[in-house]
């Protein structure tokens, strides 16, 4: 580490007792702040547009920093509606208004006096504009690359002219330590603390590169007693305020000891710093580097990561501009490699002369961890409200159980598979999952004049929407409609299960006086079969593993047909009985009787007609069906 | 986004369209030129412009190139088949141009070695030299400035010394009384008030279209005319959603004898493909210290320190990623440095530094997997062109991100040295340059 002799023999400027020259910047003091101060802890902000991250991170800081008013006030955005947004203040939740409109956010807030503008290129220029107009905006952060210059320069003029401060465009913003923070700057909380930022040092810091921020801070909270303000005035080649701006702001302000500044290579603001130094304006200590030392290093002219990083003269190098500031008294390393080293030599040295006396830490309140990266670091755990084990949506590819979906496909599983790997969490064969796909053919649909299809076929005639309609037929389906297919299960495989001959079952229930379900039918009879009933019975007998209750079933038909030729196993009783079947054959008995006592087989029947009910729906509404309105005739009106 | 230069046919053509509407009417540029690319067919290129074959013409390249006139590289007073032939040889090979001549016109510098490929012919303008001028416009902190001087041509010499010059503030417009008095001083007063109605005309044209330089040297001004000779211009590249459909169809045109190499192009390539910024420029090929450094800022300064150690010649690459690339842009961007350091042995091995500042809410270890899955890949190639590696990165979940760094360099048996935010960001430069020598 060396410092060149022309600043080490100068060292640590004593602080001037003379006026300071105060810029154009500065001509109007900001309202009932300190000299140079644009922030203090009860500063409040306008987030224009809705970027809640930003406006998180900026409340977690507030927190951090003992404030006890949030620092933003509100949100502006310009493609949303007047409401409420929820944040965190801490560890209690608040709520920040949202408005559309700036104007009005600006009548209900009219303590605010920051503007922190997160709109895009194309826009953010007008949005500036707009808030610079508002009497009591004093300072206004544009954070979007790409602002057009002459954009940029008329909105600079005016805000000279009005006595107000832009920072950027062009950049992340800021931070005055421990009071007030723009938008993103700091970075995660983490970072926030470990630079030390939520309280004040001594050191007021302004730098071009917003990206190079944390960096910088954290280097000042290693080498010193930490920041007191940092400025980030962004990229661009004329920023709405400059280097100098800042400071000469910085200047002003007692709390500030040293000054650390970090130029960069293309335009001439740097050449404003020697000269502010050559005329005494500056009179704190300033450390400075001006980055693109390198750019000697090619031979054609590069633009670098800014739009202003670009040299157009050799004036505008790095190295000249290095050279000029070292005459002029700034402390300039001889590399960015010794900066850090150079700015805890000068702090040093101000500690040593009694200029700063050094603190002692406040304490650090505890920021309640986020959620979202306590989970990902690992740290933090939660009973789940919710489980599920039947498919997953996380991954690369959607999975029923554990199968993906392109397997699925690959595999042509059809309804029936898909239904058994969501319903019964395996993947039946073939034989059971072209049976469900049979039953779900047979029961789509009976007909207009069911309970079901009539109510769906009303509703649509109300001019119900499809959910409405369809649901209005899905509530009729119960004991008496529909049900049959559940309670012939459940009453054959209860009889089944104790051992009742065919003939004991039917002697018990006319004994207790119960319709046995799924027996009977109004027209079909034993001479005219239910062609349904004879399909299923059919394919059960040939490919089903077991068919015992089906059998049982056929031998308790023989028992009621004799005594009436209509009480036959109509298809309902059909279907539940030979499902029950199905699921014996393929799970153990108590797993294929819960799926029947956790409604299995209602689902089913819902599932298929739920085809019919829409076909009904759809039928009513294309044939363009006016309201139904039951006919009085039909009515037996009893009143007496 | 930023200033950058166009060709002298975009500038000529922005004129000819527009200054008409910023004068009333009052002031006129004929658009009478034509450009002449590898793709131009010179043979009917008359059919569509008759006076390419009836008129004299002035032939020169059209590649940001200064100095022309010294480097020869203007036809003047030719026929067509003359221009025809002139443009064929310059195009055929390789030249070098050179920036810098002494008082004799011979070259100062190195110059640049580059292929010619556009070229721009117009008819030849007899004039008087008398009537040659020069006049710029460009930015300044507050505005704009108008330099005008009433000599011009190539041999005009420190004009910027000698023009009278007229700040604009920013949002104002002079008026041609104020140009006239502020510039045309040395003019013949005959020819004053229209110069100053063309001049104040064309501010506004430069203004609209968000010019921020326009240098027209020489600019021939007679008695009764204003006819632009030779144009230099830039534009706010970040103004082309506001002036994009005034300036036509153009391109930014890279610097002549700035070719992107087959590497530099891929990468150009990846960045346009993502919102994330990707950059890599190729210095010196045979030099031992390559970079891959996170965020614009933090690249220079890595750039810089190699160079202010001393380490200018072996710098071998500038670049840059940023605004979180995913997995796959990293990795691409890795393998494509990696593969360019692993091509040319050096005795005493090489270096790569994998360096950053501590980010803002980039996930350091995720943009450390591409670059991981990259040094796997070329685990031997590693080894055997005795590549180490220094790493310094600071931000969110950065630990695990060293963490990862430093198993990979056991896993590979390569020297990976891993460095947090406690290191200064640029330690990594000096440990590294002292260990290559």
């Amino acid at each position: 580490m060396s410092v060149t002799q022309d600043t080490a023999t100068q060292g640590v400027p004593e602080p001037q007792a003379t006026a300071v020259t105060i810029p154009t910047l500065e001509a109007t003091p900001v309202s009932q702040k300190a000299p140079g101060e644009l922030f203090d802890k009860t500063t409040q902000a306008f987030i224009y547009n809705n970027q809640v991250n930003a406006v998180q991170r900026m409340l977690d800081f507030d927190f951090a920093s003992h404030r006890t008013t949030p620092s933003v006030a509100a949100i502006i955005n310009p493609t949303g509606s007047d409401s409420l947004c929820k944040f965190f203040f801490g560890k209690r939740e608040i709520l920040i208004p949202m408005y559309r409109h700036l104007e009005k956010a600006a009548q209900q807030h009219p303590n605010v006096d920051v503007m922190i503008n997160f709109a895009s290129f194309r826009s953010a220029a007008a949005s500036t504009d707009e808030a610079l107009d508002l009497p009591q905006i004093r300072t206004v952060a544009v954070i979007a690359e790409g602002v057009p210059e002459r954009k940029t320069k008329l909105l600079t003029a005016k805000a000279r002219r009005l006595g107000k401060t832009i920072i950027g465009p062009a950049t992340v913003g800021g931070i005055k330590a421990g009071c007030f923070k723009i938008g993103n700057t700091g970075g995660t909380m983490e970072n926030i603390v470990e630079s030390k930022l939520h309280r004040p040092g001594s050191v007021g810091f302004v730098s071009k590169s917003g990206g190079l921020s944390n960096e910088e801070y954290f280097t000042i909270a290693m080498n010193t007693d930490g920041l007191y303000e940092g400025i980030a005035v962004g990229g661009d080649a004329y920023p709405g305020s400059t280097l100098l701006d800042h400071l000469l702001r910085f200047e002003q302000i007692p709390e500030i000891k040293m000054l650390v500044c970090l130029g960069e290579l293309g335009g001439s603001g740097e050449y404003d710093i020697v000269r502010a130094l050559e005329e005494g304006r500056i009179t704190k200590p300033l450390v400075m580097w001006v980055t693109g030392t390198c750019s000697k290093a090619f031979k054609t002219e590069v633009q670098f990561g800014h739009a202003g990083a670009k040299v157009g003269s050799d004036a505008e190098t790095a190295d000249a501009k290095n050279a000029a500031l070292r005459r002029a008294g700034a402390l300039v390393p001889d590399s960015y490699d010794d900066y850090g080293e150079l700015i805890r030599q000068t702090y040093q040295g101000l500690v040593e002369q009694g200029v700063i006396v050094p603190t002692p830490e406040p304490e650090v309140p505890v920021i309640p961890l986020d959620y979202a990266k306590a989970v990902k670091e690992g740290v933090i755990r939660k009973p789940a409200s919710f489980i599920t084990t039947i498919s997953d949506d996380r991954g690369e590819e959607l999975t029923y159980g554990t199968m993906p979906i392109s397997q699925v496909f690959e595999q042509d599983l059809g309804v029936g598979g898909v239904l058994s790997l969501l319903w019964f969490k395996r993947l039946l064969p073939a034989y059971a999952t072209k049976f469900i796909e049979m039953t779900l053919m047979v029961t789509a649909d009976h007909g207009p004049a069911v309970s079901g299809a009539h109510n769906t076929i009303v509703a649509t005639r109300a001019g119900k929407d499809l959910v409405s309609s369809v649901v209005s037929g899905m509530l009729t389906i119960g004991p008496r409609f529909g049900g049959a297919v559940d309670g012939a299960a459940q009453m054959f495989s209860d009889a089944f299960d104790r051992g009742l001959s065919p003939q004991a079952f039917v002697d018990e229930m006319k004994r207790k006086g119960v319709n046995i379900q799924g027996i009977g039918h109004r027209v079909k009879s034993i001479h005219n079969p239910d062609m349904r009933v004879s399909i299923i019975n059919a394919y059960v007998l040939e490919h089903f593993k077991k068919s015992d209750l089906l059998r049982y079933a056929l031998e308790v038909e023989k028992i009621t047909t004799a005594k009436r030729n209509n009480l036959i196993l109509n298809v309902d009783g059909c279907i539940g009985i030979a499902f029950a079947d199905m699921l014996r054959s393929e799970m153990p008995k108590e797993e294929a009787d819960m799926y029947i006592q956790l409604g299995a087989l209602n689902g089913l029947f819902v599932l298929g007609r739920s085809i019919g009910l829409m076909g009904h729906h759809l039928d009513q509404k294309r044939l363009k069906q006016g309201l139904y309105r039951h006919p009085w005739d039909d009515i037996a009106y009893m009143l007496d | 986004m930023a200033q950058k230069p166009i060709r002298e046919a975009d500038g000529m053509r922005m004129i000819a369209r527009w200054l008409g509407e910023y004068s009333d009417g009052q002031h006129t540029v004929e658009d009478k030129f034509v450009t002449v690319t590898p793709e131009t067919d010179m043979d009917t290129l008359p059919l569509a412009h008759e006076w390419l074959v009836e008129e004299k013409l002035v032939v020169k390249p059209d590649q940001l190139i200064k100095r022309r006139g010294k480097n020869d590289l203007v036809l003047v007073n030719a026929s067509f088949d003359q221009a025809k032939q002139w443009i064929a040889e310059k195009a055929k090979a390789p030249l070098t141009i050179h920036g810098v001549f002494d008082e004799d016109g011979k070259p100062l510098d190195e110059g640049t070695f580059g292929r010619l490929s556009h070229f721009l012919i117009e008819p030849c303008c007899t004039h008087d030299p008398s009537e040659e001028c020069y006049l710029a416009m460009m930015a300044t902190t507050d505005g704009d400035e108008i330099l005008f001087y009433h000599q011009g041509g190539v041999d005009v010499g420190d004009v910027e010394a000698r023009a009278a010059r007229l700040a604009v503030p920013v949002g104002t417009f002079p008026a041609a009384s104020e140009i006239e008095r502020a510039l045309l001083g040395a003019v013949p007063p005959g020819r004053r008030e229209h110069l100053a109605g063309f001049v104040a005309s064309l501010f506004k044209l430069y203004a609209d279209l968000n010019y921020t330089f326009l240098e027209i040297n020489p600019i021939v001004v007679t008695e009764d005319a204003v006819i632009p000779l030779d144009l230099a211009a830039k534009l706010d590249s970040a103004a082309a959603f506001e002036s994009g459909k005034k300036w036509g169809d153009i391109d930014f045109p890279t610097p002549f004898g700035q070719t992107a190499s087959k590497e530099e192009a891929f990468i150009e390539s990846l960045d346009a493909k993502t919102g994330a910024s990707l950059k890599l420029t190729v210095l010196n090929p045979e030099g031992r210290v390559w970079t891959m450094v996170a965020g614009g800022g933090a690249s220079v300064i890595f750039a810089d320190t190699i160079t202010d150690l001393g380490f200018m010649d072996e710098l071998a690459n500038y670049g840059e990623y940023s605004g979180d690339p995913n997995e796959e842009f990293t990795y691409l961007y890795a393998k494509t440095i990696l593969d360019l350091m692993t091509r040319t042995k050096h005795p005493q091995g090489k270096v790569l530094l994998i360096g950053g500042g501590i980010a803002n809410f980039t996930d350091v270890a995720n943009t450390f997997k591409g670059i991981i899955r990259a040094l796997r890949e070329y685990k031997i190639q590693l080894q055997d062109y005795r590549v180490h590696i220094y790493v310094r990165r600071g931000g969110p979940n950065y630990r695990e991100g060293l963490r990862m760094m430093r198993e990979l360099g056991q896993e590979l048996n390569v020297p990976i040295e891993v460095y947090g935010p406690e290191t200064h960001m640029t330690k990594i430069v000096s440990m590294a340059l002292k260990e290559a020598n």
